[in-house]
């Protein structure tokens, strides 16, 4: 009979996740479930030995509402609102993917101030989406000023797009064709100022809390995620860029405008919770350069969008594009059969193939390095169960 | 075998599919048949087959070259659906996905699976599965997807997993499972995934359940 | 006759008319002050159910800030807190738990279904695996429309919360 050790090395060997009785009476079952205040709407086992924890097993579904049957019977536009409700914060990113999937399949061609538009919009949602998960994880290690800051923060954003669009957080903005209404005056000028204010914030947060001693022990060496296992695994976004590897699909496979705008890929090569939590910051420093070339490079006037017929359809075909979100590449299946409601839609979220890591990272670590190993995953479980 | 005529119905079955798209249907008796020129082919029929309103571009050289790739080593075991930039898709029996798998992995550098999932198709009594491969280490196929399908019949969906190629399907395999009933042998833990545990009815991506009302 | 009144056969009935003058004497201004003690520090339980957990976030935000109602949003019990806020769609996955953790807090306890999925099943009504609102599961108190509502509709939905435990008799 193997040792625990001996379980626990070949688990991590295999990469697979083997239910194995382990007959020892020390283990202790906690069950994490979706009434806690450090686990969102998501529900995880462990077992712990003392004060390790030795298995990890994952129990999403609580938010599944079944977004990819519903889309079949709706027609192409109408899916838009309810496309963008597992990540409502962020929804102009996961709309995004769907349009440029669409468009792919019925050759539609967005005017260039649209598109711009569209970029700019992106590139606030995925501030506003940031922020929202560096509040959280603020608050996750007990630290409520970390909450307080972000979230006052997010709101200057919040209006930002509420000018733009109409709405707080679920916008309806990104639609097969472009955008549906133009920037109001003096909206670039807002914009402008306020991305200035918030530069300097950013100083702020990096000396309230990612310098703050008591973080720095408390994440740094802390579930190491190598690179052939981040290869391995899967995983996308802000975890690989943690690991090494500096993959961003604007610079990859640049969509719309993107490949005019001029940035770096941030990246950090430890692996450890503390660069998975401080690449999403330098993507936001990196985000607020974009957001100002975008302002510069926009044309003055021009169509933000191709209007299309009443119940939109194309020639049967499938089309598959990806857009990197606040979590990671949000890729678009889309099978089409010449109707206007699609035959099959695939939605690849970054937040469930990043969730492959959680049971692998928690093996070894102690009970009270959970919550920053589990939220330093970007996992939004709204949208990892669509 | 079994995998033969599988394919032999999916060749029967190709050109009255709708939801495959319409310049499949000349490309794919081309590579079965005229194996060492598969170069060529690709570019010619649309001109010929006259596709309806849709024009066919010329597909790209570099995806060009990996899909001649993949033809020359397996021949008659893969076919190509369509070659697009930064897009491939190739299709493949159950009984050799695990071997293309493979070698898409060691010599090619596809090194991880984005996702898996699958289609149902009822008209043809199939389930085709999916696999979304991309490569995060080999700079030249950065960008580039191959989607390696298989096809199932829906009556027993059967197919080998790909978990010991790719250890990144895990969750992707069990979805598939109890979303449209896909069983992947050799899959340490088929078991459902996302839905409720006491879910007693059939799985729910099939186009035959509807949902209230409609 | 003092005697009379408290000898052992007595007893009973002189404490219960005891209790019945001090009851109605007190009524009033005790059931007022237990419910102000009540409506001002309205602890919620950490039940996120899905997607308007964002604004119920967002309205703890220094901008909306719920805190100044007595709304304080940070513990790890649930049998220190009175309230639920349903946020949002309800599966059937989630409904047996939500049920379980709303028999287990204490009395008494209000819910508001915040969303227009809690309260109808909203943008998910045909889903499969989505109640059409959480009535049927736990009796709401306050309504609170939007999809999802903005932090100030959560407020004023707590305003009227509070209106409602200012009108109720304690027992």
């Amino acid at each position: 009979m193997a040792t625990l050790e001996e379980k626990i090395e070949e688990t991590r060997k295999l990469g697979l996740q083997v239910v194995k009785e382990i007959e020892e009476d020390r283990l202790m079952t906690l069950s994490v479930g979706p009434q806690h205040p450090g686990s969102g709407h998501f529900r995880f086992t462990i077992k712990v030995d003392g004060d390790y924890i030795v298995y990890c097993d994952p129990d999403p579904g609580y938010v599944h509402r079944g977004e990819e049957k519903m889309c079949e019977y709706r027609n192409v536009i109408q899916n838009i609102p309810h496309l963008e409700r597992p990540v409502i914060h962020d929804s102009n990113n996961i709309t995004y993917s769907y349009s440029l999937a669409v468009e792919d399949l019925m050759g539609i061609q967005v005017p260039r101030r649209g598109q711009f538009i569209r970029a700019i919009a992106s590139e606030l949602n995925r501030q506003v989406y940031t922020l929202y998960w560096l509040a959280i994880y603020g608050i996750f290690l007990g630290h409520s000023t970390m909450f307080m800051w972000p979230a006052g923060d997010r709101e200057l954003f919040i209006d930002l797009l509420e000018r733009l669009t109409g709405a707080r957080v679920t916008h309806a903005y990104n639609i097969p064709g472009g955008v549906r209404n133009d920037m109001p005056e003096g909206f670039k000028q807002r914009c402008l100022d306020h991305i200035r204010y918030f530069e300097k914030r950013l100083k702020e947060y990096e000396d309230i809390f990612y310098n703050m001693p008591l973080f720095r022990q408390r994440t740094e060496g802390v579930a190491v995620l190598s690179k052939e296992d981040a290869v391995k695994l899967g995983v996308t976004g802000s975890v690989l860029r943690a690991s090494g590897i500096p993959y961003d699909i604007r610079k990859v496979e640049p969509y719309d405008v993107y490949n005019e705008v001029d940035f770096k890929v941030q990246y950090m090569k430890t692996g450890d919770s503390f660069a998975r939590s401080y690449v999403p910051f330098l993507d936001m420093k990196e985000s607020c350069n974009i957001m100002r070339q975008l302002l510069d490079k926009m044309p003055e006037s021009g169509e933000v969008r191709t209007k299309l017929q009443p119940n939109p359809k194309g020639p049967p075909g499938e089309a598959y594009r990806r857009v990197e979100s606040g979590r990671g590449a949000l890729g678009y299946h889309i099978v089409s059969d010449g109707t206007p409601r699609p035959y099959r839609v695939k939605i690849s979220v970054g937040s469930f193939r990043n969730l492959l890591a959680l049971p692998y990272l928690l093996v070894g670590n102690k009970l009270a390095d959970m919550p920053a190993v589990y939220w330093s995953l970007n996992y939004w479980p709204v949208e990892a169960d669509r | 075998m079994s995998s033969d005529k599988e394919e032999q119905k999916m060749k029967a079955a190709k050109p009255t599919k709708a939801a495959g798209p319409e310049k499949a249907a000349p490309e794919v008796a081309k590579p079965a048949e005229t194996k060492p020129v598969p170069a060529p082919k690709p570019a010619a029929p649309p001109a010929t087959a006259a596709p309806p309103a849709k024009q066919e571009p010329e597909p790209p050289a570099f995806e060009k070259g990996l899909a001649q790739e993949l033809v020359a080593k397996f021949g008659d075991a893969v076919k190509i659906l369509y070659i697009r930039p930064i897009r491939i898709k190739v299709e493949t029996g159950p009984s050799s996905i695990v071997e293309v798998a493979t070698y898409l992995r060691d010599s090619m550098g596809f090194d991880h699976a984005e996702s898996a999932s699958g289609t149902d198709y009822p008209k043809e009594n199939q389930i085709e599965v999916n696999y979304h491969l991309g490569s995060y280490t080999r700079d030249d196929l950065l960008a580039n997807i191959i989607v390696l399908t298989t096809k199932a019949n829906r009556d027993d969906p059967r197919v080998p997993s790909l978990i010991r190629v790719y250890p990144s399907v895990e969750y992707h395999e069990r979805e598939t499972y109890e979303m449209l009933g896909v069983y992947f042998e050799g899959h340490p833990r088929m078991e459902r995934f996302l839905l409720p545990e006491d879910w007693a009815d059939i799985p729910p991506l099939r186009k035959d359940f509807r949902i209230k009302g409609r | 006759m003092n005697k009379e009144l408290v000898s052992p056969t007595n007893f009973n009935a002189f404490v219960s008319k005891l209790s019945d003058v001090l009851v109605r004497a007190l009524d009033k201004p005790l059931g007022y002050a237990i419910n102000w003690g009540r409506l001002w520090s309205l602890w919620p339980v950490h039940l996120e159910t899905a997607c308007c957990s964002v604004e119920f976030g967002a309205a703890s935000s220094p901008r909306y800030d719920v805190e100044r109602f007595g709304i304080i949003e940070a513990f790890g019990s649930l049998r220190m807190c009175d309230l639920i806020v349903v946020q949002g769609t309800v599966t059937r996955k989630m409904a047996p738990r939500l049920r379980m953790v709303y028999d287990q807090m204490p009395e008494p306890k209000y819910v508001i279904a915040m969303g227009a999925c809690a309260i109808t099943g909203g943008l998910y009504i045909d889903s499969y695996n989505v109640l059409p609102g959480v009535d049927g599961i736990i009796p709401v108190d306050v309504y609170v429309p939007g999809c999802p509502p903005r932090p100030e509709t959560l407020i004023q939905g707590t305003m009227l919360l509070q209106e409602k435990i200012k009108r109720s008799k304690i027992k």
